[in-house]
């Protein structure tokens, strides 16, 4: 299967397979009007199987997000057809807005235009807590 | 702007001092008498509370200051759907500090992200009740004379019972502290306050539903109500709350010199027969939550003049 190169934009590469369209949700790509190429299962000799993301604009994407998602992903960015930039990433330390809090009884159940936020407990064991309930992300 | 939202925002040598401070006002009211004069607290209880709320008025009173108050949501532009955010933008523009009881978790901290002046947390939800752990603190001091080397039983509703969750946090500073946790099997402490407290600094526990079976080795009985409005189910909570009644004949095998605490309101869960046992310390705790309340707004006070 073929994917054309991209000339301007960004690869989001090495994704553990099958979390490709999970980053795609989170990263509300969606909702943007340019080229994107989502190629699940590809073959790997280091994973075996990967998730790979093509955008093919020079946006900004949350890395706090893909962090989260997988921290193993790694970030290309490419400018005239050419690879300029190689990005490794870690768990972040705080998502805003990235995840929402599913306790019932969280002030950010029902407070205007309140920020979710999610600190990183154990970064052992991925565990991600709500600042204000500290009910752990699921 | 310093707060307290949760009992971990205090170092141990900030509670310690907090308990040096209460020690004095209680040896020297006089001195304190004046120490808020002109200052106001905005008591702010959005839910139902008795003993929370008088402490803290009490505790501004005999430190020479002024309360305003706000009970319940319905008398206040809560019921006209206004955000904490704004309330506490609001009222800082009133008071020096905020007490605020809420039944949302993490409400507290929204509050102190917006005000201006300091708030406490005095109760969010099943969240965190620091005030009360500070009561519990001095109680043990006053009582014991120590934190250290001390055998601690908890009784009850310790899944959702947030004066245990923070008391726990608070003792875990000390050395040998050795904690038993006594509740039915739906009730236990849950695992994420022992795999990040107990486990996390090696703290000794044992779980046990036998009350009777543990009550020997204890040097403290922290008894706690089975609390209706934690659950969503009305069955469960019919079902639990006369799990264990602490009656004299239970206290048959206690120490001489255990001491027996309770966060109240009490339902049943303490025969009322106690109360008049020596080793009944749980309005001892009520006194001593006026207390430390005192020190707790002379602190932030006086940090936030800074």
């Amino acid at each position: 299967m073929n994917i054309d190169s991209i000339q301007n934009g960004i690869v989001i590469d090495h994704i553990t397979a099958g979390r490709g369209m999970e980053l795609y949700d989170l990263l509300n790509l969606g909702a943007l009007d340019v080229s994107i190429a989502i190629i699940k299962n590809v073959s790997s000799r280091k994973m075996g199987k990967k998730d790979i993301i093509k955008i093919d604009a020079d946006i900004p994407v949350d890395l706090d997000v893909i962090g989260y998602v997988d921290p193993n992903a790694t970030i290309n960015i490419i400018r005239d057809g050419v690879l300029v930039e190689k990005k490794s990433l870690s768990l972040p330390e705080r998502l805003v807005n990235v995840l929402k809090c599913k306790n019932p009884r969280c002030i950010s159940s029902t407070e205007q235009e309140l920020d979710h936020i999610f600190k990183l407990t154990d970064k052992e064991h991925k565990l991600y807590r709500c600042v204000y309930c500290e009910t752990k992300a699921n | 702007m310093r707060s307290l939202i949760d009992i971990v925002d205090l170092s141990t040598a900030e509670l310690d001092a907090l308990i040096s401070v209460a020690l004095d006002i209680i040896a020297h009211p006089e001195k304190y008498s004046d120490s808020c004069k002109g200052k106001k607290l905005a008591t702010l209880f959005f839910e139902p509370s008795t003993r929370t709320r008088l402490s803290f008025e009490a505790a501004m009173y005999e430190l020479g200051g002024n309360v305003l108050s706000v009970t319940g949501g319905a008398t206040s532009s809560v019921a006209k759907g206004e955000s904490v955010a704004d309330t506490a933008k609001t009222v800082s523009c009133y008071a020096d500090i905020i007490a605020m009881r809420h039944p949302k978790e993490g409400a507290a901290l929204v509050a102190a992200n917006n005000a201006s002046i300091p708030v406490i947390n005095a109760g969010d939800g099943g969240h965190c009740h620091p005030t009360q752990t500070l009561a519990d603190l001095l109680t043990i001091y006053r009582e014991k004379g120590r934190f250290d080397n001390l055998t601690v039983g908890f009784c009850g509703d310790l899944k959702f019972g947030r004066t245990v969750h923070s008391l726990i946090n608070a003792l875990s500073r000390y050395n040998g502290i050795r904690f038993v946790l006594i509740s039915p099997e739906e009730l236990k402490l849950p695992s994420y306050v022992k795999n990040e407290t107990l486990k996390k600094f090696h703290l000794p526990y044992v779980q046990t539903t036998d009350l009777e079976g543990a009550m020997p080795s204890l040097d403290i009985l922290y008894m706690t109500r089975v609390q209706r409005e934690r659950f969503f189910n009305e069955e469960d909570y019919l079902r639990l709350r006369d799990t264990y009644i602490l009656t004299p004949n239970k206290l048959r095998k206690a120490k001489e010199d255990l001491c027996i605490m309770h966060p109240l309101p009490r339902v049943n869960e303490i025969s009322v027969s106690i109360d008049d046992d020596p080793r009944a310390c749980y309005f001892k705790q009520v006194l001593n939550g006026k207390y430390m309340r005192m020190a707790l707004i002379l602190k932030l006070l006086k940090e936030a003049q800074v």
